[in-house]
């Protein structure tokens, strides 16, 4: 009977009480399931103890100059190297006008620490850990697809988009690095 | 297809009272007994039985291997090693799951080609391929995620490389990526949650099947010549003709199963794996598994920047959409002809399709450089144009030779 009631009401023009009650309870029940919900996904971000790795400390003065050491930082694998003059120089002598991801070399490390990059050690293709001092350009080489980056860890051949991402850092004393 | 109807009757006043109140009985008679199937199904049609009892053989596998394994990340590596060695019989009951994931691919793919074949995708099966495109996907998934659980290290930059897709999905990428691992890395958040849905999805799985089964009993099977069952004498009852063959086929399909589990049980897998996980350092050569190299290939075939859509980017849409394509399938190809054997030119590019998968199949496992990458682009580029271009326009421009009048014509010869 109740059909045969409601049936009727679609039929006529105006909007009647009853249909507004049932789009408001049917709005209702809808924000109640998302609010029910999003606990359930949201449970699946990082947690407490996750987020509370977010800082580390680190002494750079044991790593010798042409050497690099990786570290782990939130879980990611942290590429520092020391790196040679001649790196450096190298890095420089790039005009951006070559570069896939434009970054000059001072934009990618501290001044006074010109020395020091300082990167997280996954490619921006899809995560794997390039190794050193090897591709085409001094620097590193993705085995996973083939990227190559040069001695400041940009990106010039390959299929990664952008430069290895530099973490935001800071020098605490010459030696002392924050990293977060 | 409306004549199925049982004729089974209850005997007796106990089976004539669960009768009236829940037919059961009557249903499984009707559906698993009686089923009027086309009585000229080949052996490329046993490959559902397969797959059910593959599916079987996975879940049963995998809740006793569940016993035993500890999803943690210092944990994972020693417990499937523990079950190899230590539980009685972990052995085998490992090995058959590994392998039956393999098992389970080979035989997935077969029935997706035989229905590519034989036009099973076409009116009135659409939603009944797009449910099997479903259950094709979820396994995929399934498959992936457990091949993370042993935590070696294709496990862990399998793991790392698939979830980076995600971050190349613009703006919500990164908020995304960390969602899915629970970290900013790979870690034991994502085992844990990975070692849940591996055993929650496989139960979803069947549930899709009952729909793929329920949406092929409402038009029944398609069938080799690919027209419509037109009288009774067109069919024979499901059991036992096709039961029989059914089991024959499983029993046949087991032996390489058996084969690979006793004498090779590794085989299909990758040494890598055997080493425990290590974020620090990533294997030179990371492969998925055989079963997801076709897809991968495409992955890695967009090295370039289309417009404002990054490489990356690009690379993931050409993966997702050679899925997606299959769900527009039986509005592509609109040939009135089901089967290809009927179809002369249909016939030259199916092959050339088959080979072409195989090709994507090898250039998956083989490095991104030289002629390899060109390959990769040429083979998806077919991918492609199979669906988009080819099969839109053989429907129109090629003239199929002459149908059987009907199943039973075909099957006797001209006589009838």
């Amino acid at each position: 009977m109740a059909t045969q009631s409601d049936t009727a009401n679609t039929h006529t023009p105006k909007a009647s009480r009853r249909d507004f009650l049932y789009v408001a309870t049917g709005a209702v029940g809808a924000v109640g399931v998302a609010g029910a919900v999003w606990p359930l996904i949201n449970q699946m971000n990082p947690d407490a103890s996750v987020l509370a790795l977010a800082q580390v400390d680190f002494d750079v003065s044991s790593i010798a100059e042409g050497s690099s050491v990786t570290i782990i930082w939130r879980g990611l694998p942290v590429f520092v190297r020391h790196r040679t003059a001649a790196e450096i120089e190298e890095a420089r002598a790039v005009p951006l006008s070559e570069l896939k991801d434009p970054e000059s070399d001072d934009q990618r490390v501290k001044e006074g620490h010109e020395q020091w990059l300082i990167m997280i050690a996954n490619c921006t293709h899809l995560g794997c850990v390039p190794v050193g001092e090897s591709g085409n350009y001094d620097g590193w080489f993705c085995p996973c697809h083939g990227s190559h980056y040069d001695t400041a860890g940009r990106i010039r051949q390959g299929p990664a988009p952008t430069n290895l991402v530099v973490p935001e850092y800071e020098f605490l004393s010459d030696t002392m690095v924050r990293i977060g | 297809m409306s004549s199925h109807e049982s004729n089974y009757s209850p005997t007796g006043p106990v089976e004539r009272w669960v009768d009236e109140r829940l037919p059961l009985v009557r249903f499984a008679k009707e559906h698993l007994m009686d089923f009027p199937t086309p009585k000229n199904l080949n052996y490329w049609w046993t490959f559902g039985a397969i797959l059910a009892i593959m599916l079987v053989v996975q879940i049963v596998t995998g809740i006793v291997l569940a016993m035993h394994y500890t999803p943690h990340i210092d944990l994972a590596f020693d417990s499937v090693e523990h079950i190899r060695r230590d539980v009685n019989g972990g052995r085998i009951i490992q090995a058959t799951h590994a392998v039956g994931a393999s098992m389970f691919f080979v035989a997935l793919y077969i029935h997706i080609f035989r229905g590519l074949y034989f036009g099973s995708y076409k009116a009135p099966r659409e939603i009944l391929w797009m449910l099997g495109v479903i259950i094709f996907i979820l396994v995929m998934a399934i498959a992936f995620m457990g091949y993370v659980l042993p935590w070696g290290q294709m496990s862990f930059w399998g793991a790392t490389v698939i979830t980076n897709i995600f971050s190349a999905v613009p703006v919500a990428g990164e908020p995304l990526l960390q969602l899915l691992r629970g970290g900013f890395a790979v870690d034991n958040p994502t085992l844990n949650r990975f070692f849940s849905l591996h055993y929650l999805l496989p139960f979803v799985v069947a549930a899709v099947v009952v729909l793929h089964i329920w949406a092929l009993h409402v038009p029944g099977n398609n069938n080799p010549i690919g027209v419509d069952v037109k009288s009774s004498r067109d069919t024979v009852p499901f059991h036992p003709y096709y039961t029989m063959k059914d089991l024959f086929a499983i029993v046949v399909f087991f032996i390489p199963f058996a084969w690979f589990v006793f004498f090779a049980p590794d085989i299909l897998g990758h040494p890598d794996n055997y080493i425990q996980a290590n974020a620090q350092i990533t294997p030179a050569h990371i492969v998925p598994e055989w079963y997801l190299l076709p897809f991968y290939t495409i992955l890695r075939a967009i090295d370039f920047n289309v417009l404002f859509i990054d490489s990356r980017l690009g690379g993931v849409i050409a993966m997702a959409g050679s899925l997606v394509i299959l769900f527009f399938l039986p509005w592509l190809d609109r040939s009135r002809v089901r089967s290809g054997t009927f179809r002369p030119m249909f016939k030259i590019f199916y092959w050339l399709f088959v080979v072409n998968f195989l090709v994507l199949t090898y250039l998956g496992a083989q490095p991104a450089e030289g002629i390899y990458v060109l390959l990769a682009k040429i083979s998806t580029a077919y991918y492609f144009a199979y669906f988009l271009i080819i099969l839109p326009l053989l429907s129109r421009i090629e003239t199929p030779r002459p149908l059987p009048a009907s199943i039973s014509e075909s099957v006797l010869g001209k006589a009838h």
